[in-house]
């Protein structure tokens, strides 16, 4: 049923490869799946130490030694909102399966559309797997007047709001340009450098609401918060009583996912073995009770599933960072 | 369980102490561990972990002017000449004796008004931090001799901090092509190349000025007593260990700022207030004391937003954080009520690692200052110099931090040859960002007012730091018509 489920992605890879006239895949090509992994892989994660990227690589490190037979070791290289990372992967590191990075939507979007030079390609961060999302949840505090989206939206057509979130060209800056598109509102998006500072800025009354994840939803809603929409395609059973965007008429699908990836030439049966990895990982009870704990969602995304996703977030993200003047290029 | 705790604090120490690995690294590396622990268990490790590290960033500030995480800046001020006079035991002493003391009150303040403090966190908005950092600015005048060459390096230093990704806006600036400079310069790579290659240098060119150092220490420890007499100079000055623990205790429950500019605040503090004052940074116990007690208390400080509000007050409390949330805990006032028993155990074992310190540090902190100061000079520069590399690569794993590093390096020993204090430079890499990200979140959010940025100065918390800022903008005139005054009535020459 796996390999199934691969060959698609397979063939499109090939597809892509012979389109850009990728000429390395005759030495690289004769790797075949049994011969890996030989030796220890690497995971890396292009982010500190300590955030959720980092936590979830440190939870999956046993179960994904156990799916493949060989010790892995995970380590970081931040910087640059893990651009750093991604762009020695898609440009310095061995295509050979022994270097996994970590990857994260909307980041690898919005990087290159972003920034004259993020170092990379979206295309050149070859997906293996999405294992995790984080939705993008909408706040305002205790003893703020509005009890649901609508009013919040019909008031913000009449004054201006301020909506607070997690870093620029993110997923919380993203929600927040779709929901002012959606709803014809122009609320001013202030970025703090993450949910740290964001959250007490909300209880602080220093914004008006706050674009956040589901997990700091949780968080705050117990501290008194009101929780009005969160951007999931569906409700989240952590907070059932929350309607999603689309209910409350905005359509706006929004959030962080996560996953792994690796260079632009690894050779698809190596990317098959690390995606039935992946997915075992995701099947171990205990990684799942402890995703669970931590308020991520598991995802279930093949190589080809992720990278079909990505493709079409990217035409949505363009068409949204084009109509606010947020495009480099 | 005492056990337990001298075994996090031991670990905390070592890694605290290599440039390089911060505390977060650490707790990070220790997180897979403390999934097969019991929630207490994990929690004790990581807190005396987390304790340790703090405290085991000075040595190599105190010993070889490598700050080993940034929540010992302040301490290389006069630490490091201390050392160079031959006086790194006391110095070694007199930290241990700061961060007890520190470590206990953080504790103290969040086992007491953790909830009341936690009011602190939400009163703080961007133009709160806006004017923190320019109060932190105003440190520049205490820190350079020349004030104008002491404003030009903080320039020096605001403008290094604004390589990479804007913080407000994600707009990348000033990488010059290199992509990978759009993470900027890490501020201990900044660090150990502003401090520690200039003291590489100074050893190859003048190795004797060591040879008397030694001299003099060795001639110390044969009198003896070292020991009694720096804990009677330390405790006989209550004023500064308390009063820099609760500055500690109250940056660190600020989430957008901690270890690293606590000690700097605490360090300036002490400065501006002590009869001593023109002794510091020529090697001033007192100066060596007051970031060491305000560091340590950053960690009880920290954890206030953490276990009230689920905020994190530092990075390294997001893993602790983590743990919590992997045992089902969630932060917030049932972690006071219903989950007492499990908060309290934490609170004390920080306050435990926090006393464990003590002998900790007097016995394995003073054997390690023993050989380091006992190692010959051509033994110890290069040992110095693999630690500079290892160091700054070790941050992100990236080649271009130890280029960095040794560029700074070189500018740093120039700069410091014309007159900029290279102290200053930190200064603005540090407060940077934080000034930066206030004044653009403080703009934005308000908005909605015809002139936001009126906002900064309408708001009660901001005008009592703009006080604070006019303040410290003073004091340093009126403390140097003092000395004035002083000096002519004592006819002595002192340079100004």
């Amino acid at each position: 049923m796996l390999s199934r489920r691969f060959r698609g992605g397979a063939a499109l890879s090939a597809a892509a490869l012979a389109l850009t006239g990728c000429a390395t895949q005759t030495d690289t090509g004769s790797a075949g799946a049994q011969e890996y992994p030989t030796k220890q892989v690497q995971y890396v994660i292009p982010f500190d130490p300590g955030g959720e990227s980092d936590v979830t690589a440190r939870l999956q490190q046993q179960a994904l030694e156990k799916a493949l037979g060989e010790s892995v070791v995970v380590s970081n290289r931040p910087g640059g909102g893990g651009a750093v990372g991604w762009s020695a992967l898609a440009n310095s590191t061995a295509p050979d399966g022994y270097t996994v990075m970590g990857a994260n939507l909307p980041h690898i979007l919005l990087q290159p559309m972003a920034r004259d030079d993020a170092g990379y390609q979206t295309e050149e961060i070859k997906w293996v797997y999405i294992f995790e999302s984080t939705p993008n949840a909408f706040l305002v505090a205790k003893d703020s007047p509005y009890d649901t989206l609508q009013e919040f939206v019909k008031a913000a057509k009449k004054e201006k709001m301020s909506v607070g979130g997690s870093s620029s060209f993110s997923a919380n800056h993203m929600g927040t340009l779709a929901l002012n598109r959606e709803a014809g509102i122009d609320l001013t998006y202030v970025p703090f450098s993450g949910t740290a500072t964001a959250s007490p800025a909300l209880l602080g009354g220093q914004v008006d609401a706050l674009m956040s994840y589901n997990t700091e939803a949780l968080e705050l809603q117990d501290q008194g918060a009101k929780v009005l929409a969160v951007a999931s395609p569906e409700r989240l059973p952590e907070l059932p009583d929350v309607p999603t965007f689309r209910e409350a008429g905005f359509d706006v699908v929004e959030g962080a996912w996560r996953g792994a990836a690796v260079p632009p030439d690894t050779p698809q049966p190596i990317i098959d073995e690390l995606a039935a990895a992946f997915e075992q990982v995701n099947k171990n009870p205990q990684v799942r009770q402890r995703m669970q704990k931590l308020g991520f969602h598991i995802e279930d995304m093949g190589p080809a599933e992720a990278a079909e996703f990505t493709q079409r977030r990217q035409v949505d993200a363009r068409r949204l960072l084009q109509q606010f003047g947020l495009m480099d290029k | 369980m005492l056990l337990l705790c001298l075994a996090g604090t031991v670990a905390g120490m070592a890694v605290g102490a290599t440039p390089g690995l911060s505390a977060t690294v650490g707790l990070a590396l220790l997180l897979p561990i403390t999934f097969t622990l019991d929630p207490t268990t994990g929690l004790v490790l990581m807190g005396a972990f987390y304790m340790g590290a703090i405290y085991g960033g000075a040595f190599t500030a105190i010993l070889v002017n490598a700050p080993g995480t940034p929540s010992s800046i302040a301490t290389t001020f006069d630490g490091f000449p201390m050392t160079q006079q031959g006086r790194s035991e006391v110095a070694i002493i007199g930290i241990t004796v700061a961060s007890v003391v520190g470590g206990l009150v953080g504790v103290l303040g969040l086992a007491t008004l953790a909830p009341l403090l936690a009011n602190v966190v939400l009163a703080f908005g961007p133009q709160e931090y806006f004017w923190m950092g320019v109060f932190g600015l105003t440190m520049i005048a205490g820190i350079a001799d020349s004030l104008v060459k002491g404003l030009a390096a903080g320039a020096l230093g605001l403008l290094i901090s604004t390589v990479g990704i804007s913080p407000v806006g994600g707009e990348v600036r000033f990488t010059f092509g290199v992509t990978d400079l759009q993470g900027g310069v890490p501020l201990i790579v900044a660090l150990i190349g502003l401090f520690t290659i200039p003291t590489i240098i100074d050893l190859m060119v003048a190795p004797e000025a060591r040879s008397a150092a030694m001299a003099k220490e060795a001639e110390q420890r044969r009198r003896g007593g070292v020991l009694g007499s720096t804990l009677r100079t330390v405790l006989s000055r209550p004023v500064n260990l308390l009063r820099s623990s609760v500055i500690g205790t109250f940056v660190g429950i600020l989430p957008g700022a901690g270890g690293n500019v606590a000690n700097l605040v605490a360090y300036n503090e002490a400065k501006r207030t002590s009869p001593r004052r023109r002794n510091f940074g020529k090697g001033e116990l007192d100066g060596v004391v007051a970031p060491e007690a305000a560091n340590n208390a950053v960690v009880g400080g920290g954890l206030v937003p953490l276990l009230t509000l689920g905020i994190p007050g530092a990075p390294p409390d997001a893993v602790i954080y983590g743990v919590l949330l992997l045992h089902g805990l969630r932060p917030g006032n049932e972690l006071f009520t219903e989950q007492g028993v499990l908060t309290f155990t934490f609170i004390l074992a920080l306050a435990v690692a926090a006393l464990l310190m003590a002998p900790v540090g007097l016995v394995a902190g003073r054997g390690l200052q023993r050989v380091v100061v006992r190692a010959p000079t051509q033994y110890l520069a290069p040992a110095i110099a693999v630690l500079t590399i290892l160091g700054s690569y070790a941050v992100r794993n990236n080649p271009l931090d130890v280029v960095l590093m040794v560029l700074l390096g070189i500018a740093g020993y120039g700069l410091r040859k014309v007159g900029l204090p290279p102290p200053a430079i930190v200064l603005g890499v540090v407060l940077g960002p934080i000034i930066e990200t206030g004044l653009g979140q403080g703009l934005l959010s308000a908005s909605d007012r015809a002139l936001p940025w009126t906002s900064f100065f309408t708001r009660p918390l901001s005008l009592l730091i703009i006080a604070l800022v006019v303040l410290g903008v003073l004091w340093p005139l009126l403390n140097r018509r003092k000395d004035a005054r002083v000096r002519d009535q004592a006819h002595e020459e002192v340079a100004p």
